[in-house]
C-alpha cells in the first residue's frame, strides 16, 4: 500500500484514538484503538447500533470533541489537541453539519438560517447573498420557499435547509448524523438523493452517520462500528 | 462576529420575546426614572431653598442683638436692644472688607391708604439696605441720604403692599400712606424676589431709620446690622473682625455676648446639608428599585440561556466562539438596560417636570444625574448580564445539541 500518495487524498486521517470519558472515579472507554481514513471526494457512512461510539467518532470527526490519545488529521491539520476556540474555528472553516433536528432557528428566515456560518466566519455582507443562494440552489430547496420563516416549512425543506446551511462555507466535509430520521422514507430517499448529487456533480465529501442499515447503503463505502472498535469496512 | 452582525442578532433576540423583553426593560425603566425624578425633587428642593437664602441679599452678615432678660425670663432671641447706631458706625469705620453697612429698625404696623390698609412690616434703615439686601426698584427711586439728614417721611414699599394698598399694576408713587397716624409720600416700589415666606421682603415698607427712630421708637437702638462683605472670601474675616470690635465696644467675652453674628453661608449650608441628607436618601430607595430592575434582567438572560440552549448548541457546532456566544448575550442585555435607560431618563425627566409644573414643587434634573443614571444602567447591563453569557459561552456544544 503506498501511504505518502494516499495521504495526499485523504481529507481525514484518524489513528490509534482512544475515548475515555471519567466521570468521578468511574472510567468508561467507549473508542478503543480506531484508525480510519476518509479520501476527498467520498461518500462514506459511519454505522454501528446505538451505544457503539459511532457518536463520539462523529464528535471527534466533527471537532466537537477531542481524542483521549491518537491523533487526527483534518484536511492536513491536526486537530487532536486543539483548544475550545481553535476548534471552533476548525468547524467554521471545515465542517458542516447537518442534523438529525435539523436545528433551525425558529423565528428566522431561511435565509438568515442559511447566512448563519457566514456572520461567525465574518464573510463580508456583500458575499453572503450570492453564498447563500448558491447553497440553496445545491440543497434543491425551490426558490418561492427561501423568504420564509424555518418554522413554516415541511420537515423534507427543513432538511434541505440544514444542508444548504452546511454547504454555504463551502466545507472540506459533510457531517450528517442521522438526517433521515425525522423523517419519512420517502422524504429521507430525497435528503439522501441530494447528497449523492452533492458528491457526484459538486464533488462534496460527505460522511452520514446512521445506525439504519438501508441508509447506510446509499454510501459507497461504509464503516462499521462495534464496541468501540471498527468491525468491518464495506 | 462583526459588529453589524451582533446587532442584528441582539434585535432578533429582543424582539423575539417581546412581552418579556418589554417586562424586563420596564424594571429599569422604573429604576432609572426614579433615581432621576427622586433626585430632581431633592435637588429642586436644595437649589430653591438656596437660592431664597441667597436673595437675602449678597455675602449678607446679620448682627442681631442677644435675649433680653428680665428677672430670668428669656425675651428670645433678638429681643435685647444692645446694638446701636455708634455700634454700626464703628463696624463700618473700623472693619475692613465691608461693602455696605445697614442698620434695620422694624416693627408692624397697620398701614392706611385711602380706604384701603394693610398690617405689615416698616423698617428704618439707610441708603445702604438697597445694597446690603440687592433690593431692585421698579418705580421711581430708593430714599436718599438728604431724606435720612432731614427726617422726611418718605417710603418705599414692596409690590405685595402696593397690591393690598392700590391693586395690582397700579405705579404707587407720588401717593400718600398712613403709617401709625403719620403720612408718608411713597418713593419708589421694589421688584419682586419672589417667595411666599413671612419675612418676604416684597411685603414690607422701608423708611429712613432716622425716621423710624424719630417717630416710632424713639431710642438710640436698632434691631439689627446687616453688613455686606466685599467678597465671599471676606466674609469670615468681616464676621471675626465685627465680633471682637462688638465684644470690646460692649465690654463682654465670647461666652457673655449680648449679640449674635450669623453670615448668609452658615445658613446655605445648613440648610443645604439637610437637603443634600434628603436628595441621599432619596436616591438610595430609587438605587434599590433599580437593583432589582438589574435582578430582572438576570433572572430573564438566565432564562434565556436555559432557553436556546440548543440554539447555542447549533452556533458553537457551526463555529461560534465562546466569545461570540457570550458577546451576544450580554449585548442583549446591554441593549435592554440601555432601552430602559433612556425611556427611564425620559420618563424621570416628565415626572420632574410634572412636578415643577402641577404640584408647585421644584425639580430639576441635573446632568449628573442623567450620566450618572446611564452608568449605572450599562452597569447594570454588564454586571447582570456577565454570568448569563459566560454560563451560555461556556456549555459543551455536544450536551447543548442533545438538550430537549
Amino acid at each position: 500500500m503506498d501511504k505518502t500518495n494516499k495521504n495526499n487524498n485523504n481529507v481525514i486521517v484518524c489513528k490509534n484514538i482512544n475515548k475515555i470519558y471519567q466521570t468521578g472515579d468511574v472510567v468508561t472507554q467507549v473508542l478503543f484503538d480506531v484508525s480510519l481514513h476518509i479520501k476527498k471526494g467520498e461518500f462514506v457512512a459511519i454505522t454501528g447500533p446505538s451505544g457503539s461510539g459511532k457518536s463520539t467518532i462523529m464528535h471527534i470527526i466533527g471537532a466537537l470533541d477531542s481524542p483521549s490519545s491518537g491523533s487526527y488529521l483534518l484536511d492536513g491539520q491536526d486537530v487532536s489537541k486543539l483548544s475550545d476556540d481553535q476548534l471552533a474555528d476548525i468547524r467554521k472553516n471545515k465542517i458542516g453539519f447537518v442534523f438529525q433536528s435539523f436545528n433551525l432557528l425558529k423565528r428566522a428566515t431561511v435565509w438568515r438560517n442559511v447566512m448563519l456560518p457566514l456572520v461567525y466566519a465574518e464573510t463580508p455582507l456583500a458575499d453572503r447573498i450570492n453564498l447563500s443562494a448558491k447553497a440553496l440552489e445545491a440543497a434543491g430547496l425551490d426558490k418561492d420557499r427561501w423568504f420564509h420563516l424555518s418554522n413554516q416549512l415541511s420537515g423534507g425543506q427543513m432538511q434541505r435547509v440544514a444542508i444548504a446551511r452546511a454547504l454555504v462555507n463551502n466545507p472540506a466535509i459533510i457531517l450528517a448524523d442521522e438526517p433521515t430520521g425525522n423523517l419519512d422514507t420517502k422524504t429521507g430517499e430525497f435528503v439522501l438523493e441530494t447528497f449523492r448529487r452533492l458528491n457526484k456533480e459538486e464533488g462534496h465529501t460527505i460522511i452520514l452517520i446512521t445506525h439504519e442499515a438501508d441508509v447506510a447503503a446509499h454510501a459507497d463505502r461504509v464503516i462499521y462500528i462495534k464496541d468501540g472498535r471498527i468491525a468491518d469496512v464495506l | 462576529m462583526l459588529l453589524n452582525d451582533l446587532y442584528q442578532e441582539t434585535i432578533a433576540a429582543i424582539t423575539a420575546n417581546k412581552a418579556r423583553s418589554g417586562l424586563t426593560i420596564l424594571g429599569i425603566v422604573i429604576g432609572i426614572a426614579s433615581v432621576i425624578s427622586l433626585t430632581a425633587i431633592g435637588q429642586g428642593s436644595q437649589n430653591s431653598i438656596t437660592s431664597s437664602i441667597q436673595s437675602i441679599g449678597s455675602n449678607l452678615i446679620m448682627v442681631m442683638p442677644g435675649a433680653s432678660r428680665s428677672a430670668g425670663v428669656s425675651g428670645g432671641m433678638g429681643s435685647a436692644e444692645s446694638l446701636s447706631l455708634s455700634d454700626m458706625e464703628a463696624i463700618k469705620k473700623n472693619v475692613i472688607g465691608v461693602k455696605a453697612i445697614a442698620p434695620e429698625i422694624s416693627k408692624r404696623y397697620q398701614i392706611v391708604a385711602g380706604s384701603a390698609n394693610t398690617n405689615t412690616t416698616v423698617l428704618g434703615t439707610n441708603v445702604d439696605y438697597q445694597q446690603v439686601r440687592s433690593l431692585e426698584i421698579e418705580s421711581g427711586n430708593f430714599f436718599s441720604e438728604s431724606d435720612i439728614t432731614a427726617s422726611r417721611k418718605v417710603a418705599v414699599i414692596g409690590p405685595t403692599v402696593r397690591d393690598d394698598l392700590f391693586g395690582e399694576g397700579v405705579d404707587p408713587v407720588g401717593q400718600t400712606i398712613k403709617i401709625n397716624n403719620n403720612n408718608f409720600k411713597i418713593v419708589g416700589m421694589t421688584k419682586s424676589k419672589g417667595g411666599s415666606s413671612a419675612s418676604s421682603q416684597d411685603d414690607q415698607i422701608t423708611i429712613p431709620y432716622t425716621v423710624a427712630q424719630k417717630y416710632f421708637t424713639n431710642s438710640k437702638y436698632v434691631g439689627t446690622i446687616s453688613i455686606s462683605a466685599t467678597s465671599e472670601d471676606d466674609i469670615t474675616s468681616v464676621q471675626e473682625q465685627a465680633t471682637s470690635l462688638l465684644l470690646e465696644r460692649h465690654n463682654k467675652t465670647t461666652e457673655t455676648a449680648d449679640f449674635r453674628i450669623m453670615n448668609q453661608a452658615d445658613i446655605v449650608s445648613a440648610a443645604s446639608s439637610i437637603t443634600e441628607t434628603l436628595t441621599m436618601l432619596l436616591a438610595a430607595i430609587a438605587g434599590i428599585s433599580l437593583l432589582v430592575g438589574g435582578i430582572g434582567i438576570m433572572n430573564m438572560m438566565l432564562t434565556n440561556v436555559t432557553e436556546r440552549t440548543k440554539e447555542i448548541g447549533l452556533r458553537k457546532a457551526i463555529g461560534a466562539r465562546r466569545n461570540d456566544i457570550s458577546n451576544q448575550f450580554l449585548a442583549e442585555a446591554i441593549t435592554l438596560t440601555f432601552l430602559g435607560g433612556v425611556i427611564g431618563i425620559i420618563l424621570g425627566w416628565l415626572i420632574a417636570w410634572g412636578i415643577t409644573t402641577f404640584a408647585s414643587l421644584s425639580a430639576s434634573v441635573s446632568w449628573s444625574s442623567i450620566l450618572l443614571a446611564f452608568g449605572v444602567s450599562a452597569a447594570i447591563g454588564v454586571i447582570f448580564g456577565y454570568y448569563p453569557a459566560r454560563r451560555a459561552s461556556k456549555l459543551n456544544p455536544i450536551d447543548a445539541l442533545r438538550y430537549e
